[in-house]
């Protein structure tokens, strides 16, 4: 079902987020700006804190913006959410899959939800099954799954809807680099499919493997953006680790230019 | 605008029934999976009636029903009085552990991947209740036929069994949207069943185990204005064959006033945005 959008797949423009507690209120997204072309990976870089679950849970539906308008598969997310659900997939950085049930049962649990109907869901359960290498583990309970399976079978329930649109907030962090490969092999195949993917990490090697465009987000704000070869050309920089740290240094260091030229 | 036209049919035709059974479908699935809650649902009210019956029935058993000698017919006399307390224990029981089900759906990310999918909002809730329901009548199955098998013989004709499975279904749809609420109101799993365990001890502070007659004046007086007092008195009447109308009134109004505070409640907490 990959839509056949005239538009970009996603367009973010001016959103702007902030959570109000009893302490106070914390602005947490400052006017990001972005746009992400239908059948490309965009990687949403940044520093712990920096922001990128809460775009990606405003994006996803999940969080009412403060400000801005955000449309994704050309929905928007605050006028028509339903839409916007329908045409997407998440793969949260908390593995949402139920323990108590099998891996089959899991993925029959998402057909069921995506109205597939009961052959085609069973034919879809036993077909990605396949894909993720859980075909023999498909029978077990999920609690007996490896933190790589239940990853992978986490990818697997996002997918079972075959969304346009695919958002992977760090989906490799705490894997091993056998199971990392396999979620990369994937999202390449996805894109090659037609898939759009937005996905959030702290691996520069997993944006320079796999994004076509990067931004990275700081303090709440996209502080540039490209190609990993644009950005390490602008920044003058070795290696996607090199732009990550110039553009993301700490507020507290900011009027000591002088020491973070020694630093780099 | 002409972009909108191009997009892809997407289906956001809105299917609450068949999101509700599959959503039913896999509360009972988690309750075969994971048995020993279903068991602990039966056991407790099981525990209670034995020992209620056989260690204090004798003896308690002269102050529920006047003229009765102890020993084996004050035991007899005492179980009649707590079945039908225990069958309500047995619905509460079982809300206490929907509040569970509910906190760990909300720490793990399911809750969050419901969301995220095209899926009536109400769903994700009323499956979990509705599975809990079916949980605890299934219980109350046991319960009652451990209660028939020391002994216990219900006057009810068929009119009052209608009555009762009615009751029972309401009442459980009430404690359950409550305790969904609760367990979502709750900062972690580990806590989410504090708050309902208040729920158990009410048939203690009510007409469960003693006449209210007994009571000293001011927790008689929580005792007869307390919910869960008409709800089994009117259980105990329909049991007995002469259910009293106003008191199933008042139990029937106590059950709605439950339901609809525990539905409106879960569904603004279900609504409610979570820091991310």
């Amino acid at each position: 079902m990959s839509s056949p959008t005239a538009g970009p797949a996603i367009e973010v423009a001016g959103l702007r987020k902030s959570y109000r507690s009893k302490a106070g209120e914390q602005l947490v997204l400052d006017g990001v700006d972005l746009v992400v072309p239908a059948g490309t990976v965009t990687a949403l870089l940044g520093p712990n804190g920096a922001g990128k679950t809460t775009a990606v849970g405003v994006l996803t539906t999940l969080l009412a913006a403060d400000a801005g308008t955000v449309r994704v598969a050309g929905h928007d997310v605050a006028r028509d959410p339903d839409a916007v659900r329908a045409s997407i997939g998440v793969t949260g950085q908390i593995t949402a899959v139920d323990e108590l049930l099998t891996g089959a049962e899991n993925l029959r649990l998402m057909a069921e939800l995506n109205h597939l109907g009961r052959v085609a869901g069973r034919r879809r359960t036993a077909e990605l099954l396949e894909r993720f290498d859980l075909a023999e583990a498909g029978a077990k309970p999920v609690a007996t799954y490896s933190g790589g399976m239940k990853r992978k079978l986490d990818l697997a329930m996002t997918l079972v809807g075959s969304p346009s649109v695919v958002f992977l907030d760090e989906p490799t962090t705490g894997l091993d680099p056998r199971s990392r490969r396999t979620l990369w092999d994937e999202v390449r195949a996805l894109v090659a499919g037609g898939t759009t993917i937005l996905l959030t990490t702290q691996y520069l090697e997993e944006a320079d493997q796999l994004a076509d465009s990067v931004a990275v987000l700081h303090a709440g704000r996209i502080v540039a953006e490209g190609t990993p070869a644009e950005l390490k050309a602008v920044h003058d920089a070795g290696s996607l680790d090199d732009v990550f740290l110039a553009l993301t240094e700490p507020p507290t260091h900011d009027d000591t230019d002088t020491t973070k030229e020694t630093v780099r | 605008m002409t972009t909108l036209a191009t997009l892809a049919p997407v289906t956001t035709r809105p299917r609450p029934v068949a999101d509700v059974l599959t959503m039913l479908r896999r509360s009972l699935l988690r309750a075969v999976r994971y048995p020993g809650l279903t068991v602990f649902l039966v056991a407790g009210p099981l525990v209670m009636l034995v020992l209620f019956v056989y260690v204090f029935g004798g003896a308690f058993g002269v102050g529920v029903a006047p003229g009765v000698t102890p020993g084996a017919d004050g035991r007899a006399a005492y179980l009649d009085y707590i079945t039908p307390t225990l069958l309500v224990i047995t619905i509460v029981g079982g809300a206490t552990s929907v509040a569970t089900s509910a906190a760990m759906d909300a720490a793990g990310g399911i809750m969050a991947r419901f969301k995220t999918m095209a899926i009536s909002s109400g769903s994700v809730l009323s499956g979990m209740v509705l599975g809990f329901v079916v949980q605890a009548l299934a219980a109350l199955v046991l319960v009652l036929g451990a209660a028939v098998a020391m002994g216990y013989r219900p006057d009810a004709d068929a009119l009052d069994w209608v009555a009762l499975l009615g009751l029972f279904i309401l009442l459980g749809l009430a404690l359950n949207w409550l305790c969904v609420a609760m367990g979502l109101n709750a900062r972690s799993v580990e806590t989410a069943s504090n708050a309902p365990m208040i729920l158990l001890l009410l048939p203690f502070l009510g007409s469960g185990f003693v006449p209210v007659e007994t009571m000293p004046t001011a927790v008689r007086w929580f005792a007869e204005h307390q919910p869960f007092t008409p709800i089994i008195e009117t259980v105990r009447g329909l049991l007995a064959g002469n259910p009293d109308n106003s008191t199933a009134m008042l139990a029937v109004g106590w059950c709605l006033v439950i339901g609809v505070a525990g539905y409106a409640w879960a569904r603004s907490l279900y609504r409610r945005e979570r820091r991310i």
